[in-house]
């Protein structure tokens, strides 16, 4: 759905995105995880053919930008960082507006579907300027979605919304995950991150890294079992080191923490070790990293 | 060129502009404003029975070209004084649509609704004709509006069947007919100029004005007796209009970049 080769853009001496080579898949929820003014918008600006690249390419569902600038635009749908809707005119009104540009078959019907699941039908004829911001970001995302584009851009959706808007927002996206449609989301929300995206990318002028939120845990710091012991003792952190897989074997309290590499196969191994050197075992748990420890370790890098 | 987007962009700016009174009222209130004085000129002149005396105090050359044979010396007074008034129907169409088309860029900019607009598949042309459609049309239709008003009272207040053709001859319909729209698109594209390079509606409107001077030097010129807006000028202004409207929509279209107005405006 996206592909870009080395894309750049400059704004005089200024580089806000450098050498961004970068492949989102049809049906995945791309995270685009980076710090303010790391050029996350810039950079969906310029998958959205609404900025020109000073050089690299984009191919956005097929089409190539700066060459098919108007198809990439009439195949998407972009949320963009603030809802910008027309304060005056009413809600009904604004996504007509945008049904009719996108030249939308069914503009009433259209119009209507996503005024009720956004539950926003019972304040149709109120001014967008009356809403909410928590309203006027749903009514964004309905505007967006509008021409039931396939490749969603979303640009820090949850931002400033209650915890209420903001949920609602998040389920929103999961059901559009659920219909297969392509998401590329920029967020500061990393929790939200982890949630609803099969992929992200640490983001930082130029991309730092990609994968699922589950391998970058794994890659950065391994995966930790924590063994809940009755009482612990040196002599059980003696006899699991002997065990090759294990490694950086800690107590913390009653607990040992040790990194392995597949606990699936190697946790029965080091329980049978444990038992034999007369630990009582109370109950053995995966310590998580959260994708917060994965963007710090990488961004600060 | 998609005429269906161009109609939603010209329904979407009146649906949002109408609803501010101030704008209502510049429609509304100088057509009005520049129909009343013609008229009280017309009636005044009339109750009052100026003659020789006064035709005196104004170029002897204006009124004489101005003035058909068989009029008296009041009369032709009326049709010098009236004759004024056509630059500022002129201007009317020039006056009306700065404030919608100062606003329309600038304005989206600020309520931040010009991004959403330019991430759909609209070309800057669509864009920008449904922008200059929807200032043009209103300022036309209330020139035209103000002149039929300005044709039916002086029907009602003059008698004299020669004088009343005198007052609404050709000039007037050419004047107000074509030259209008063309200094309405003028005076658009170039306040479409001016509010895709600034950041304040208010800078864009007040800047955007200023295409009226050399109109209104006009204006003062004609009054002065330098030169007679007779037939042949207004359609040779006429003329240099269209070419310079044409002109004038090049370079808005050229101006208005969608890079800088989105990443360099705060």
């Amino acid at each position: 759905m996206i592909h870009t080769e080395n894309l750049t853009k400059k704004f005089g001496d200024v580089v806000a995105v450098q050498d961004l080579s970068l492949d989102v898949r049809e049906g995945e929820v791309f995270g685009f995880l980076g710090p303010n003014g790391a050029g996350k918008t810039t950079t969906v600006r310029l998958l959205t053919s609404l900025i020109a690249p000073t050089s690299g390419t984009a191919v956005v569902n097929g089409f190539r930008s700066g060459t098919n600038d108007n198809d990439i635009r009439r195949t998407v749908g972009v949320l963009t960082e603030t809802p910008g809707m027309y304060d005056n005119l009413s809600a009904e009104y604004n996504l007509r507006l945008f049904a009719e540009l996108y030249e939308v078959k069914d503009v009433a019907g259209q119009v209507e579907k996503y005024l009720h699941m956004l539950g926003l039908w019972e304040r149709r004829n109120d001014p967008a300027g009356t809403f909410s911001k928590g309203m006027k970001q749903k009514l964004a995302i309905a505007r967006a979605m509008i021409h039931e584009p396939r490749l969603l851009f979303l640009d820090e959706p949850t931002s400033g919304l209650d915890p209420e808007a903001a949920r609602l927002v998040r389920d929103f996206i999961a059901e559009l995950r659920k219909e297969g449609r392509t998401i590329f989301m920029c967020t500061h929300n990393l929790d939200e991150a982890d949630r609803l995206c099969d992929r992200v990318g640490v983001f930082k002028t130029r991309v730092l890294v990609v994968d699922t939120p589950g391998n970058l845990r794994n890659s950065l710091f391994g995966r930790k079992v924590v063994f809940h012991l009755r009482e612990t003792s040196t002599g059980f952190v003696d006899a699991v080191q002997k065990l090759d897989h294990v490694r950086d074997v800690k107590i913390v309290d009653n607990k040992l923490v040790m990194t392995v590499d597949d606990p699936e196969v190697q946790n029965p191994e080091i329980v049978r070790v444990l038992v034999g050197a007369g630990a009582d075992i109370r109950f053995v748990g995966e310590l998580r990293h959260s994708l917060e420890d994965v963007y710090f370790q990488l961004v600060k890098a | 060129m998609n005429w269906h987007k161009i109609k939603v962009i010209v329904r979407k700016e009146w649906a949002e502009v109408f609803k501010n009174r101030m704008v209502l009222f510049t429609v509304a209130f100088l057509p009005l404003l520049m129909t009343a004085i013609p008229l009280a000129i017309i009636y005044g002149t009339g109750q009052a029975g100026m003659g020789d005396s006064v035709t005196s105090e104004v170029p002897a050359q204006a009124i004489s070209a101005m003035c058909p044979p068989g009029l008296k010396g009041g009369e032709c007074f009326q049709v010098f004084m009236v004759s004024q008034f056509m630059m500022m129907f002129m201007i009317l169409p020039m006056a009306i649509p700065g404030t919608i088309a100062a606003y329309s860029i600038v304005g989206e900019k600020t309520t931040r609704s010009l991004e959403p607009l330019l991430a759909t598949p609209i070309t800057t042309a669509e864009l920008l004709i449904g922008k200059c459609l929807s200032a043009v049309i209103p300022a036309v239709i209330a020139t035209y509006g103000a002149f039929a008003l300005f044709a039916l009272g002086t029907w009602i207040l003059v008698a004299n069947r020669a004088l009343l053709s005198a007052l609404l001859d050709a000039r007037w319909l050419i004047a107000i007919v074509i030259v209008g729209p063309l200094l309405a698109t003028l005076e658009v594209t170039f306040a479409l100029m001016v509010s895709s390079r600034v950041s304040d509606p208010r800078v864009a409107e007040q800047i955007s004005m200023v295409i009226i001077v050399p109109l209104l030097a006009g204006f003062f010129g004609q009054m002065a007796g330098f030169f007679i807006l007779d037939r042949n000028l207004i359609l040779l202004i006429a003329l240099v209009l269209v070419g310079v409207d044409v002109l004038m929509a090049y370079f808005a279209t050229k101006v208005f970049q969608r890079e800088a107005i989105l990443t360099r405006w705060k």
